[in-house]
C-alpha cells in the first residue's frame, strides 16, 4: 500500500521519498511520472520518477514544497502510507546516443531531470549538467549529478555559489567551448523559454520536459494541454518531454498561473 | 446461475392472474401518468442535493396499477439488458418491493443508478402499449428506482446467487457501467473477477461525471458494495497497458479481458482563445467537482466559480455542467448550441430541470472565438448566429452561419462540452487489436469479441460517446459470449 520505506532530506525543501509500489517500479522507463495523492480529499499532482528497484519493488520521488500538496506528501514519514500513487505516466524519454548533451534545470525542475541525465550518461554520451538557482542554499542534488555526468557547472543570480549569472549563461559557455548535439531542459517555465530561444540561435535540437497543471494524468481532461507547432498537445499522454523550439511558452506560462488566487487561499 | 423463468411463465403465475383479473384495463388506463416529486428549483439550484425525491410508497402502487402486464410486453424490446419489466411491476402492484428489486437484480447490475440515468422515454417507455394508445407510457423507470431504492434503504439487500467457483481468472479494464455490468455476469457463473481502474475510485463516469444532485455517489457505492459481496475484487489505481501490460494479465493467469474503458478523451473546437484561463473541458469541470470534491472548503483541489458561465453543447454533459455552475453560485449559466432545442441529445428531464434552476438557453449559436484579459483571463466569448438548413448525412438539420450576425457576450469561465472520444491506452498498448478511424475497438456485434481471441470490449470504447444502458448491455452480451466461448474450451 504505498508505504514510505525511506525519506532523507536534500534541502529543507526538498525531501527524497523512496515508495513501495512494485507495479510501477517493474514498468517505468526514464522520463515517466506518477500522479500522487495524500489524504482523502487529496489533490491529485505529478511527479517524476527519479529512479526505481525493481527488487524491491519501490519507486523514488525527488519533491519540492512549493505549494500545499507537495507540502503534505514532503511531511509524510517513514512508515506513513502514500494515499494514491499511479503510473507511470506520460511518454518515455528517447534515449539514444547522440554525443554531447547538455542539461539545464532549475527549481522544480532539478529533481526530474535526475531520471534523465543518469540515462544519457549510461547511454554513453558525454553529459554536461547546468544547475541554477538563485541562490547557493537553493542548489539540490549537486552530489547526485557530478555521479551521473561527466561536468555539472553552477549558476547562481547573485553569485552565491558558481558562476554569477543565469543558466542561459552556462548553456552558451558550453556550446562556445565545444560542440553540442543535444539540450534538455526542465525548470520553471521562463527558464525553458529562455533556453529554448538562445539554442535556436544555435540551432541545436532542445527538448523541453513540461510541467504544467494536470488532474488525472491519463489524457482525459485537457487541463495540462499546451501549444506545440501551433497545435494542442495534452502534456501527460503526448508529453510531457517537447520540441522545446515549437512550444508555446508564453501561453503555458499564463496557464500555470490559473489557480493562483484559489491556491492562496 | 439458476434457470430464469420465461415472460410466459411468469405472467401465468396466480398471483399475477388476480391482479390482472383484480382491476379492468380501462379503469388502469384511465389512471394519470404519476408525477416525481422533486425539490423546489430555487432551493436546489444553491446546493448538491438530489433534485428528484423519487416515489412514495402510494404512488408507486397506483403507477404500477396503470401496467397492463401485456402478452408481449413491447417495452421488454425497448430494454438493452432486457429487464423483466412487466414481472418487477407487478411485484410493486402486490406490495411485493424487495421481490421487484430481486427480479430487477436478475438483469441489472445497477437498477437505482439507471432508473436515475437512463433515457427512458427513448428506451422502454417508448415502447409501451400506452404510447399507442396516445397516453403516457407506465413510468417504468421511475418504478425501476422506486423499487431498488426501497431495497436500499429497507437494509435487506440481496446479493445474487453466485455459481461455485470455476477457478478461472477474469480481467475487466475500467469500472464504469460495462465492465460492472460484466462483472456481475460473470460473478453470477462463479468466475473469479478482478476489475482494474485506472482512478482513484470505482464507477467511471458515474463517480466523476455525473454529479450528485443527479445521482448521489452513495447510491453507487452501495451497488458497487453488492458487487463486492458476489466476490468481485477491485483494483484502484491501475492502468492496464502502462501500470500492468497485456503480457502482465497473461503471466498472472487471466484467462479471458473485458475491455470497458470509455471515451473519457474530450474534444475541444480549436477555435482561437481556447486555451485561456478559465476555459476548460467538461471532463475537467466535473472531474473537480465530483471525484475531487473541489466546492467543498477542506478540498485540496481547487475549481473556478464563475459568475458568467457558459457551456457549449447539448447533451447531458452539457446540462450536467451548467447545472453544477449554477450551484457553484454563477449568477449567469448559459448553454451555447448551434442547433435548435428539438435536436438536444440531452435527457428531455435534464433540459427542463435546467430551465428550472434558471438556466438561460442561446439554442442556434455558435462560438467562433474567445477573447481574454491582460492576464490570459477569458472575459468574452464571441458567437456566431445559426439557423437550420437542409438536413445532413445523419438525418438533422445542418446549422449553417447566419452572415454577419455574430454577439460578443461577457463570461468569466467558459466549459467546452463537444462531445468525447475512445481512450485512447488500450488501443496503443495492445498490439494487434483492431481498431477503426474513429479509435474505437472493432468487436462482433453479437459476441462483442475484439480482434485478440481472449480479448472482449464493450460501452463507451466500442461505441464512443453512448448511455449508461448500452454499456451495461454490452457487458452483459460479453459476459454470455466469453462464458459460452470459455466452457467449449474446456470440453
Ligand atoms: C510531468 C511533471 C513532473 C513533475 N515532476 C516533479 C518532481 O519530480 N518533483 C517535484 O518537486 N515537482 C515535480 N513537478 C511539479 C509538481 O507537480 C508541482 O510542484 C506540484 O503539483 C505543485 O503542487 P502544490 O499543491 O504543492 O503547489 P500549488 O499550490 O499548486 O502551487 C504552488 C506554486 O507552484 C507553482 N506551480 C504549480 N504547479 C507547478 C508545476 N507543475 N510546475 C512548476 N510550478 C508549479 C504555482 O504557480 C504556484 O506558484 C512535476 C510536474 C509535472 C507536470
Ligand atoms: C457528465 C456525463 C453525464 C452523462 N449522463 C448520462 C445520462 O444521464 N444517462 C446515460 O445513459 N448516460 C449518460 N452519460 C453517458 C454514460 O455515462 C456513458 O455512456 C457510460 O458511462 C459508458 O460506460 P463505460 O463503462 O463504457 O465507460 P466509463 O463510465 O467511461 O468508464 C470507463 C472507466 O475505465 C477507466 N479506464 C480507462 N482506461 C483504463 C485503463 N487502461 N486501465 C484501467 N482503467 C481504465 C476509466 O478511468 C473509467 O473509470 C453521461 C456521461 C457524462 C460524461
Ligand atoms: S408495454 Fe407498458 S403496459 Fe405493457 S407490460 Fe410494458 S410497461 Fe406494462
Ligand atoms: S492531466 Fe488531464 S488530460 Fe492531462
Amino acid at each position: 500500500m504505498n508505504r514510505i520505506v525511506s525519506k532523507e532530506h536534500f534541502s529543507p525543501h526538498v525531501v527524497k521519498l523512496e515508495v513501495e509500489a512494485p507495479l510501477i517500479a517493474r514498468s517505468r522507463k526514464a522520463g515517466h511520472f506518477v500522479i500522487v495523492r495524500v489524504g482523502e480529499q487529496g489533490e491529485r499532482i505529478p511527479l517524476t520518477i527519479a529512479s526505481a528497484d525493481t527488487s524491491r519493488g519501490t519507486i523514488t520521488l525527488v519533491v519540492q514544497a512549493v505549494g500545499r500538496s507537495s507540502k503534505k506528501l514532503c511531511a509524510l514519514d517513514e512508515g506513513d502510507a502514500v494515499t494514491d500513487v499511479v503510473g507511470p505516466l506520460g511518454q518515455a524519454t528517447h534515449i539514444e546516443r547522440v554525443g554531447t548533451v547538455v542539461c539545464a534545470g532549475g527549481g522544480v525542475g532539478v529533481a526530474p531531470l535526475l531520471p534523465i541525465v543518469e540515462a544519457f550518461h549510461k547511454a554513453g554520451n558525454r553529459v554536461i549538467v547546468v544547475l541554477a538557482a538563485r541562490t547557493k542554499d537553493l542548489i539540490i542534488l549537486e552530489d547526485r549529478m557530478r555521479a551521473c555526468s561527466d561536468e555539472v557547472i553552477i549558476m547562481t543570480d547573485d553569485g552565491s555559489y558558481g558562476t554569477k549569472g543565469l543558466v542561459t549563461q552556462g548553456v552558451e559557455s558550453v556550446i562556445q567551448r565545444e560542440s553540442v548535439n543535444l539540450c534538455v531542459t526542465i525548470g520553471p517555465a521562463v527558464m525553458m523559454k529562455f533556453v529554448a530561444a538562445l539554442t535556436k540561435k544555435y540551432e541545436i535540437p532542445t527538448v523541453a520536459s513540461l510541467n504544467t497543471i494536470m488532474v488525472d494524468g491519463t489524457g482525459m481532461c485537457g487541463a495540462c494541454r499546451v501549444t506545440v507547432g501551433g497545435r494542442t498537445k495534452f502534456v501527460c499522454v503526448d508529453g510531457p518531454e517537447f520540441d522545446a523550439h515549437q512550444v508555446d511558452f508564453d501561453e503555458m506560462m499564463m496557464r500555470l498561473r490559473s489557480y493562483k488566487e484559489e491556491e492562496q487561499k | 446461475m439458476e434457470t430464469i423463468p420465461t415472460v410466459a411463465e411468469r405472467r401465468a403465475e396466480s398471483w399475477r392472474e388476480e391482479l390482472r383479473q383484480g382491476m379492468k384495463a380501462k379503469e388502469r388506463t384511465a389512471i394519470h401518468r404519476v408525477e416525481m416529486n422533486e425539490l423546489d428549483p430555487d432551493y436546489r439550484s444553491h446546493n448538491n442535493e438530489e433534485v428528484n425525491q423519487g416515489l412514495t410508497e402510494e404512488q408507486a402502487l397506483r403507477e404500477a396499477q396503470r401496467c397492463l402486464d401485456c402478452v408481449t410486453p413491447t417495452c421488454m424490446e425497448g430494454c438493452p439488458v432486457s429487464i423483466q419489466i412487466p414481472s418487477f411491476i407487478k411485484n410493486i402492484e402486490r406490495g411485493n418491493f424487495l421481490e421487484a428489486a430481486r427480479v430487477l437484480k436478475e438483469t441489472s447490475a445497477l437498477p437505482a443508478v439507471c432508473g436515475r440515468v437512463c433515457p427512458q422515454e427513448k428506451q422502454c417507455e417508448s415502447r409501451c402499449v400506452h404510447v399507442k394508445m396516445k397516453k403516457a407510457p407506465v413510468a417504468i423507470g421511475y418504478l425501476e428506482r422506486f423499487a431498488a431504492d426501497y431495497e436500499r434503504e429497507s437494509g435487506q439487500i440481496a446479493v445474487p446467487e453466485c455459481a461455485p467457483s470455476k477457478g478461472i481468472k477474469i480481467a475487466v479494464v475500467g469500472s464504469g457501467p460495462a465492465g460492472l455490468s460484466f462483472a456481475g455476469d460473470m460473478a453470477k457463473r462463479g468466475y473469479d473477477v478482478t476489475v482494474f481502474e485506472a482512478l482513484h475510485e470505482i464507477g467511471g463516469v458515474l463517480k466523476y461525471g455525473i454529479p450528485e444532485f443527479r445521482l448521489p455517489n452513495r447510491i453507487v457505492e452501495v451497488e458497487i458494495d453488492g458487487l463486492r459481496k458476489m466476490g468481485v475484487q477491485f483494483i484502484t489505481n491501475c492502468i492496464v497497458g502502462k501500470t500492468i501490460s497485456y503480457d502482465d494479465l497473461h503471466a498472472d493467469g487471466f484467462r479471458g479481458i473485458f475491455v470497458a474503458s470509455g471515451a473519457g478523451l474530450p474534444n475541444f473546437m480549436n477555435i482561437p482563445g481556447e486555451n485561456l484561463i478559465g476555459v476548460m473541458s467538461s471532463n475537467e469541470y466535473l472531474t473537480r467537482v465530483n471525484l475531487m470534491h473541489a466546492a467543498s472548503t477542506d478540498a485540496d483541489t481547487p475549481v473556478f466559480k464563475g459568475k458568467h458561465v457558459a457551456v457549449i453543447g447539448g447533451g447531458n454533459t452539457a446540462m450536467d455542467s451548467v447545472r453544477t455552475a449554477r450551484r457553484l453560485g454563477a449568477a449567469r449559466a448559459m448553454i451555447v448550441y448551434r442547433r435548435s432545442e428539438e435536436e438536444m441529445p440531452a435527457r428531455i428531464e435534464e433540459v427542463k430541470h435546467a430551465k428550472e434552476e434558471g438556466v438561460e438557453f442561446l439554442t442556434l449559436h455558435n462560438p467562433i472565438e474567445y477573447l481574454g484579459d491582460e492576464n490570459g483571463r477569458v472575459k468574452h466569448m464571441r458567437l456566431q448566429r445559426m439557423e437550420l438548413g437542409e438536413p445532413d448525412a445523419s438525418g438533422r438539420r445542418r446549422p449553417v452561419p447566419v452572415e454577419g450576425a455574430v454577439e460578443t457576450i461577457d463570461v468569466d469561465e467558459v466549459i467546452v462540452s463537444v462531445g468525447v472520444s475512445p481512450n485512447p491506452l488500450i488501443p496503443q498498448a495492445f498490439a494487434g487489436l483492431e481498431i477503426s478511424k474513429r479509435g474505437t475497438i472493432i468487436v462482433g456485434e453479437a459476441d462483442m469479441r475484439s480482434s485478440l481471441a481472449d480479448v472482449y470490449a464493450g460501452g463507451d470504447i466500442v461505441r464512443g460517446g453512448a448511455t449508461v444502458i448500452l454499456a451495461m448491455g454490452d457487458g452483459r452480451r460479453a459476459a454470455a459470449a466469453m462464458d459460452e466461448a470459455l466452457q467449449e474450451h474446456k470440453s
